[in-house]
């Protein structure tokens, strides 16, 4: 079998040492009626070049985004991966690692996560981060869990315009602990409804959360509302997108309490959904109730500068049913890879990336917008990406455009029923070039119904 | 001043106006139709270094990392195997990195493919009728057999709140039964380091909704009476889980499902080679029987006729653990991992564990007693305790092994052994490195009697020495300061 070592000899010479007559014997402790005297079900095992083979033509089964014209957002974001990237997070060095439990033989992989989590810092404006969370589904809902303990309150506000997904994860996450979400309607220009959210505001609320930009890729405000939600003693939850806050204020500007995220856009593939990166940054005040690792700086007994995990007593493996969370393997090799990533492109690589990003969503709703029967669906500014509304159902331009190749994007009645067939969420990137919008409108107009009279 | 000295981070290799990536060959302007009250103001506070400096820097990291592909990574409970690197080739392939999660299944049936076909193949090495590749990480994956058990119960009319772990259980199980709003109750192991019948039946009782077990349990030792544990909990009409941290030591030889178990998870990152990653992805699959499939989180692949969709209409469903299907990168690996073992590399796997672990065992058990002895399974726990007597810790031990240019093992875990050591060489070592292992434990036993200064001021060939842990524990410095 591949992957091991021992010759027959290696076998009878460890077995001898053992007293033990064969491998078999070594399972006597598990009763006989359980042995399996046969093998699996399973086929036989394939050498590497047949396996190679296999994967590929499975592979090709399926027509990756990467290879069409893609608008897919809602969430999961196709940026250009710098090669660099690819090439130090696919070293052994990292990737072969575990939890630094031994911090002496381990400073390569707390050193990347303490830059991490100064990067998100900065990002954020929050001066506390940790190691990262499985995606931005499950740091919301981990968020919403703290801002319960921290109130001790049992009510989390969320927006209509909450990525549909996130919701079902929040749901999953918080009926163990009795919380209560109620939700706030968005108002006819993509936002929160103000008014909604400041009756719904009492002492039960342990949280609002705010998502900037929302699932419409409409801009929220919580600075108009930031002092009502606090003064009603709830917190502020923002989850963002990382790569909008190269340009947009940064949650911390605005008082949230937590913030966190999807880090998936920083250097990482689309990969079908998974692995995702989710982080979290918060006030200091919550650092002993946040979830998962965290590394310190410190120092070695000679001085010399180093980093270590801390407040492990939040943790699973210390405080068991008290921990924090149950969190315990996190998502360390992404966060390696946004960590390279935000590095690379620095301060203005990453304000560039986010304003061509802007400027191409910009003119591509221009250009959509100039065709007849489309309009924006809300008017509030948006990042990268936003709603169409179409001349016709949704689902039928989709159709159209993936027989050219083009995936136009995400039909929002796939979330939010019937009522919203005609309309269409629109995504772009850096990858997305100008002349993209053309070939895009070119089946806007074609799918468009003809009118008569 | 700062206590710290950052200059060797990335951002005290920054210097203003250095260029690492361009996104755009042409100058950018600040955005139009943003207002203003809606914009960042000022930097944002990044480095700005170049990008041959970050290679050197990150390169410089990487140096200081122990890992598998370097030499043995004891850890137990973690199973620390070679990671082979055609898995991470097949799940850097377009088809695979490249596509949407929010396509057509229609564009995806290649995908859809390979979370069908691991769905199945976990469901015959476990036993088990269905199979969510959902969780993203064993923790989650119990968090998910939980909710699978109350939506279960509330299904039945019933409302139990307690979870029932033995006292060597992973902390994952107790965290878990509190964050899904369950009572944890741990109760003692017996003498034989195994759940002792007696003790369990006097903790059952109706208000228990279940019994987290992990086999192999943490001792490294088999549940020899599992079949009468399992009768047990099921007559008082609660569930049984298996935590399936430990199936490198059985798959192939034995199934879950045969145990009597209602459901279990697996980690594909222990189990399957997938890497850790420094701490993940990881990836937490869980098997039930078929009176807990209809509950599975949604959407579940469907097969109809060689064509596969997802399906999101599930009624009982518990909801969604994930934005949207899990690591599907994880699952690209050990599928591919699956196929090159094959049922007879998947037996042969298990076996060389288990041969592994009880070699090394029986060549360091002069020096370090196992409590719980005789024969183990894919690992074991020796305890440091002999060496107490020198003024020498189990800790000590751990950071002398560092020295010897190997990873520690798990330490101080589980909590029923003192000064514990717990070892999983797994199978993917030779004959010769387990060799050299022992020699060094041996040879530090040796030191221990002899000049246990040594032990105690270890690691010294380390890039750092032992570390201030209290001091950041009191006021921990997460982040490089803001200027």
């Amino acid at each position: 079998m591949p992957y091991t070592y021992h010759t027959d000899e290696d076998r009878k010479a460890m077995l001898a040492a053992l007293g033990a007559k064969s491998e078999d014997e070594l399972f006597d402790v598990i009763p006989e009626k359980f042995h399996l005297h046969t093998l699996l079900p399973i086929e036989k095992g394939k050498t590497e070049p047949e396996t190679q083979r296999a994967m590929g033509a499975i592979s090709r089964q399926n027509r990756p985004a990467s290879h069409l014209l893609s608008f897919m957002g809602g969430g999961i974001y196709e940026h250009t991966v710098p090669s660099v990237v690819n090439n130090l997070a696919g070293r052994p060095e990292f990737a072969t690692a575990y939890t630094p439990y031994q911090p002496e033989a381990s400073q390569g992989t707390l050193q990347v996560i303490f830059e991490f989590q100064t990067h998100i810092s900065r990002l954020t404006r929050l001066p506390v981060a940790n190691a990262s969370m499985y995606d931005g589904a499950t740091a919301l809902a981990e968020a919403c869990l703290m801002a319960a303990k921290i109130t001790r309150r049992d009510v989390v506000l969320v927006p209509h315009a909450l990525n549909p997904r996130y919701l079902k994860v929040i749901k999953s996450y918080v009926t163990g602990q009795k919380i209560e979400l109620r939700t706030l309607p968005v108002s006819p220009t993509g936002d929160i409804d103000e008014t909604s959210l400041r009756r719904e505001l009492n002492d039960r609320v342990a949280a609002v959360v705010v998502q900037t930009p929302n699932y419409f890729g409409a801009l929220e405000q919580p600075w108009l509302y930031e002092k009502e939600i606090h003064a009603a003693g709830a917190l502020l939850v923002a989850s963002v997108d990382p790569v909008s806050l190269s340009i947009l204020r940064p949650p911390g500007a605005y008082g949230a309490d937590i913030a966190v995220g999807e880090g998936q856009p920083l250097g990482n593939p689309i990969g079908f959904g998974g692995p995702l990166v989710g982080f979290m940054a918060c006030k200091q005040d919550y650092i002993r109730q946040m979830p998962g690792r965290i590394v310190s700086a410190t120092r070695d007994v000679d001085g010399r500068q180093a980093f270590v995990l801390t407040l492990q007593t939040r943790e699973q493996h210390i405080r068991r049913e008290k921990a924090t969370s149950n969190i315990c393997t996190n998502q360390g090799l992404l966060a390696t890879r946004a960590t390279i990533y935000m590095s690379l492109l620095g301060e203005h690589g990453f304000r560039e990336l986010g304003r061509v990003c802007h400027e191409r969503a910009r003119k591509l709703a221009a250009a959509i917008t100039a065709c007849e029967g489309y309009t924006l669906k809300y008017s509030a500014p948006f990042f990268r990406e936003f709603v169409i509304a179409c001349p016709t159902d949704a689902a039928t331009v989709i159709d159209a455009a993936r027989k050219e190749g083009i995936l136009a994007g995400i039909p929002l009645s796939r979330y939010f029923g019937a009522g919203a067939r005609n309309l269409l969420l629109v995504a772009v990137t850096e990858k997305n070039q100008d002349e993209d919008a053309d070939k895009l409108c070119a089946v806007l107009k074609r799918a468009s119904p003809v009118k008569v009279g | 001043m700062s206590a710290h000295d950052f200059s060797q981070t990335i951002y005290g290799r920054s210097r203003r106006g250095r260029h690492g990536y361009h996104i755009s060959s042409k100058p950018t302007e600040e955005p139009r139709d943003i207002p203003a009250e809606y914009l960042r103001d000022g930097r944002i506070g990044l480095p700005e270094v170049s990008e041959p400096q970050v290679m050197r820097h990150y390169i410089d990291l990487s140096g200081k990392n122990h890992h598998v592909d370097r030499d043995l990574f004891p850890l137990g409970s973690c199973t620390m195997k070679y990671n082979p690197k055609v898995n991470d080739e097949v799940a850097a392939m377009q088809g695979f990195a490249g596509l949407h999660p929010e396509q057509s299944d229609a564009d995806a049936q290649g995908a859809l493919r390979v979370m069908h076909g691991l769905e199945r193949l976990l469901a015959v090495i476990s036993g088990m009728d269905a199979v969510s590749v959902q969780p993203a990480a064993g923790a989650q994956g119990e968090m998910l057999g939980l909710l699978l058990a109350r939506a279960y119960f509330a299904d039945r009319g019933e409302s139990r709140h307690r979870v029932l772990v033995p006292d060597s259980a992973h902390g994952t199980n107790p965290a878990t039964a509190s964050v899904v709003g369950f009572t944890t109750q741990t109760f003692a192991s017996g003498k034989d380091g195994r759940v002792d019948l007696d003790v369990l039946k006097s903790v059952l009782d109706d208000d228990v909704a279940v019994l987290m077990l992990t086999v192999p349990n943490t001792l490294g030792l088999f549940e020899s009476r599992i079949a009468d544990i399992v009768k047990t909990v099921h007559k008082a009409g609660a569930l049984c889980y298996m935590d399936g941290a430990n199936m490198n030591a059985i798959m192939g030889q034995a199934r879950p499902g045969d145990f009597g178990f209602d459901m279990m998870h697996f980690n594909l990152h222990k189990t399957f080679s997938t890497p850790h990653g420094g701490g993940g992805p990881g990836s937490g699959p869980v098997a039930v029987k078929s009176h807990l499939e209809p509950f599975l989180p949604a959407p579940r692949v469907i097969e109809t006729d060689g064509a596969f969709r997802l399906e999101y209409n599930r009624p009982q469903t518990v909801g969604a653990l994930h934005s949207f299907f899990g690591n599907f990168g994880i699952y690209l690996r050990a599928y591919t991992y699956i196929m090159r073992l094959g049922s007879d590399g998947i037996r042969r796997a298990s076996s060389t564990a288990v041969l592994n672990a009880n070699y090394l065992a029986s060549r360091i058990i002069s020096k370090y007693p196992i409590p719980y002895g005789e024969r183990c399974m894919h690992e074991f726990v020796a305890t440091g305790e002999p060496l107490k007597k020198h003024g020498v810790k189990t800790l000590d031990v751990a950071k002398r092994l560092l020295d010897f240019g190997f990873y520690a093992p798990t330490v101080y875990f589980p909590l029923t052994v003192p000064e514990a050591l717990m070892v999983e060489p797994t199978e993917t070592e030779s004959k010769e490195t387990l060799d050299r292992f022992a020699d060094a434990l041996l040879q530090i036993a040796h030191e221990a009697e002899t000049s246990p200064e040594v032990l105690t001021s270890a690691p010294t060939k380390t890039p750092v020495r032992r570390l201030d842990e209290a001091t950041a524990n009191r006021s921990p410095v997460v982040t490089v300061p803001f200027e």
